[in-house]
């Protein structure tokens, strides 16, 4: 109850009119910047850390909150509308929100990932009011070896996603992980080709923009004269019945994956997206509506992105632990007022944790009003004749794609990958498991070699943790109900070699 | 109107909107008008993304140059890469160019090594040491070591059995450090368990989460966890103690040894001696003033300016120096 009490003093002092008008700049710039491909929130408030000079704390944070919540709501659009994710944490929502938006379903998918995003950041940040103070301490006890546990757990699941054809599937994957090996995170150069402009790795973003958007632009471009076009039907402009039924639940699993996952030190927002969506697919009494735009696909994920956003806050306030880039920068801007940031903050600063707090409410709420409304304004967007339509995201996606680092050199990888985009489309291969396997192959490289560098090589660290046991556990009972039920009614091209090499 | 017509005025304004809310966050490259060198349009190249410790001390630099009135219009570019060695590369293309400096420091250094870049620091043109940062040895708060020399003695009789991590990549300033304290207590630096994380938050989790032994970073980082206590400091890099942080110099604990990540701006080769004098005079008046003191107190950090001989003297010692302990670490 006392939470309770703080909290709405929280409210009273968030809701001041200088305040209300920080948190609406906030959730505008945070919108804007979440539609463009490349410039995320991290950059944006890398930016404007200067403004911290002049404004106060409150009205800062405020702002900043405001910024990232709408990042994650303005990802989405994007990917719906053009099939250009705009942040990592988007991409799944391309999958099946592009293709309800080419049924002339734009509308439904926007309001769904937008109500969905809603209701995640309004449980989230519940979540976050109720245990911050008591969880936030336990995170730090996951090491490297658990990680690595639920990475393999995420890429094990793709499987499920591999589509038709287990071997296009995982030739997509492999491409994917082939890319992820570009860089020199380990110390040494792989695959630079003596390019410091490749030292880094590629950019997810990149990656993503480029397969999606400019191999499907190159696509329908080779398409064009070859085939009518079909007029997008303009269809419904709010969410059915029907639409609402398929939607609730995804929305409250999809906030059950991200929370914890935007808690994690090693969690972010893109392995939750990836578990939901796979999830919902498994879960759905319409499977076979996905890949042809499927609700519930665009549903949980969403809510997945926004809970995590909400979850990465928990150990930001709770301990001073920035877990994501976004939050190391919000850290940088307490710490530039001179507050100490750490178990004490609730203490020292509790108007200002609980303004902020409150914030994240108000913009939420304000975020959906901003949403919902326009979600049948931009589906008449994809009515621009088809030509001009394309021309505009291969615009969009080169801005996007230069944003991320300002090199020129990255345009030459958009079209590079671009291409490999427009191949697997015409050989028929899936692009879900390519940019799982570029956003999770890194990560799951990173943890494995820091477990081993921490324990001098000795493999056994890594079942030494309980978290990793379970996952383990989790993923020998999976593989085993597959064997089982694979025996049942034999295939011809037996799965089970496939399965055991993906755990490997 | 036409269903076309009015979805291309839509597209429209959303594109406007959306530039429009955008142009602030590429503020910058807007010239003041006037003639006159104090007008003149200037450049800064920062050699890695926004938020990091060389794009805080570029930016703060620039803006109070410009608020200041000490120079025209900043455009500022983060040119992302290798972790500076690209911003290195593209600085020493620029030959002669007098518009354009770039904020740089230690990581850069070693950064051109483990690169295998050609670019080096000594081949550009020395403007100013602007400040420096202390490196710490910190450890979780029940960690057994007490004292530095509890650290050194069981890190003598084991070098594998200490486990040490750092916020930079190797070359950087959290890596070059545990390095170099190896050497001075005589132990091999091949033999340092050395583990790169990603930044200060992910090593501040694995310090609380006792997965490794030592962390070396600046220690503003850590202000919250040293303030509660569920971390502490073995002592810091510098010659002299920082107000901040309660602990001994590695001199004082009796370890002959001064280590300290600086910051500093860096011009074009083959500029001439006038241009390199107005960038100096520039720097130093920037350096007196008010606006500049407040920003380096703000961050926590600690001034040592310095320009001409000295800074160039001091800039190829690093490099050297840096070299030097790549170099036996096979990483150069």
């Amino acid at each position: 109850m006392d939470s309770l009490n703080l909290l709405l003093d929280g409210f009273a002092q968030a809701l001041t009119i200088q305040n209300l008008f920080y948190a609406v700049l906030g959730v505008f710039l945070g919108t804007a910047v979440g539609v463009l491909p490349g410039i995320g929130p991290a950059m944006t408030l890398a930016l404007l850390l200067p403004i911290t000079y002049s404004v106060g704390p409150d009205s800062a944070l405020i702002m900043f909150a405001g910024i990232y919540y709408g990042g994650m709501y303005g990802g989405s659009t994007t990917s719906i509308l053009l099939n250009t994710p705009g942040e990592s944490s988007s991409v799944v929502t391309a999958i099946e929100g592009n293709k309800m938006a080419k049924k002339g379903r734009a509308a439904q998918a926007l309001a769904t990932a937008a109500i969905g995003s809603f209701v995640a950041g309004t449980i989230g940040t519940l979540l976050l009011v109720l245990f911050a103070p008591s969880v936030a301490g336990q995170v730090v006890k996951l090491g490297n070896p658990s990680n690595f546990a639920l990475i393999l757990l995420a890429l094990f699941a793709v499987t499920a996603v591999l589509g038709t054809s287990r071997l296009r599937g995982f030739i997509a994957l492999f491409l994917g992980l082939a890319i992820g090996l570009v860089g020199g995170q380990t110390g040494q150069a792989r695959l630079t080709f003596g390019n410091p402009l490749l030292a880094d790795g590629i950019d997810i973003v990149v990656v993503a923009v480029a397969i999606f958007a400019i191999g499907e632009a190159l696509w329908v471009a080779a398409h064009l004269r070859r085939r009518p076009l079909d007029i997008i039907p303009v269809g419904q402009p709010w969410m059915s019945r029907e639409d609402w039924g398929r939607s609730w639940k995804p929305w409250l699993r999809g906030t059950a994956f991200g929370f914890p996952f935007g808690a994690l030190p090693a969690g972010g927002a893109e392995i939750p997206t990836f578990l939901s969506y796979v999830t919902e697919r498994k879960l759905s009494k319409h499977p076979e509506e996905f890949g042809k735009g499927a609700i519930e696909g665009v549903a949980g994920p969403e809510a997945a992105n926004n809970a995590s956003a909400a979850g990465t806050l928990v150990p930001l306030l709770a301990i001073g632990l920035p877990t994501t880039a976004t939050a190391a920068i919000m850290l940088l801007a307490i710490q530039s007022y001179g507050i100490e940031t750490g178990p004490q903050l609730f203490d020292t600063e509790p108007d200002l944790v609980w303004a902020l707090l409150a914030s994240l409410f108000i913009g939420n709420t304000l975020l959906l009003l901003l949403n919902l409304p326009l979600a049948p304004l931009w589906a008449k967007l994809l009515q621009i004749p088809r030509p001009y339509l394309y021309a505009g995201i291969l615009f969009f996606a080169s801005l996007g794609a230069y944003s991320v680092s300002f090199q020129p050199f990255d345009l030459a990888i958009l079209l590079v990958i671009g291409l490999l985009g427009l191949a697997m489309r015409r050989f028929g291969l899936p692009v879900l498991p390519l940019i799982i396997g570029v956003i999770l192959g890194p990560k799951l490289e990173e943890q494995l070699t820091t477990s081993l560098q921490i324990s001098s090589g000795d493999v056994s660290t890594l079942w030494s943790e309980p978290v990793a046991v379970i996952v383990y556990a989790f993923i020998a009972l999976a593989l085993t109900a597959i064997v089982v039920s694979g025996l049942r009614k034999p295939k011809p091209e037996a799965p089970l070699n496939e399965k055991e090499e993906v755990s490997a | 109107m036409t269903p076309t017509r009015r979805s291309h005025r839509l597209t429209a304004t959303v594109v406007l909107v959306v530039t429009a809310l955008l142009l602030p966050l590429s503020a910058c490259g807007v010239t003041r008008g006037g003639e006159g060198e104090a007008n003149r349009r200037l450049s800064m190249y920062i050699p890695n993304s926004p938020g990091g410790g060389y794009d805080l001390t570029g930016r703060a630099a620039a803006r109070v140059l410009e608020d200041a009135d000490l120079s025209g219009r900043f455009e500022v570019t983060n040119v992302i890469g290798a972790g500076g060695t690209v911003a290195m590369q593209r600085l020493l293309n620029e030959k002669g160019v007098d518009d354009l400096v770039m904020s740089m420091g230690l990581g850069v250094v070693g950064a051109t090594y483990t690169n295998d870049s050609r670019a080096r620091v000594s081949q550009a043109t020395p403007i100013a040491r602007l400040i420096e940062d202390q490196e710490a040895l910190i450890v979780p708060k029940d960690s057994p070591f007490k004292t530095v020399q509890d650290l050194v003695d069981a890190w003598k009789a084991d070098p594998k059995s200490v486990t040490i991590g750092g916020g930079s990549s190797p070359g950087g300033p959290d890596h070059l450090f545990p390095m170099q304290l190896a050497k001075t207590v005589g132990i091999d630096p091949k033999q340092v368990k050395y583990i790169v994380y990603d930044g200060g938050g992910p090593l501040t989790s694995a310090l609380l989460g006792k997965k490794i032994d030592v962390g070396t970073s600046g220690p503003s980082e850590f202000e919250g966890q040293l303030k509660d206590g569920s971390l502490r400091v073995l002592a810091v890099s510098g010659e002299e103690r920082l107000d901040t942080v309660d602990a001994p110099t590695l001199t004082e604990s009796g370890i002959d040894m001064t280590f300290v990540n600086w910051r500093g701006i860096l011009a074009p080769p083959g500029i001439s001696d006038e241009s390199r004098e107005r960038l100096v005079k520039m720097f130093t008046e920037m350096h007196q003033t008010k606006g500049w003191k407040d920003a380096v107190k703000r961050n926590g950090w600690i001034d040592s300016f310095a320009t001409g001989e000295e800074f160039t003297t001091f800039l190829l010692e690093q490099d050297k120096r840096v070299e030097t302990t790549l170099k036996e670490l096979g990483l150069a």
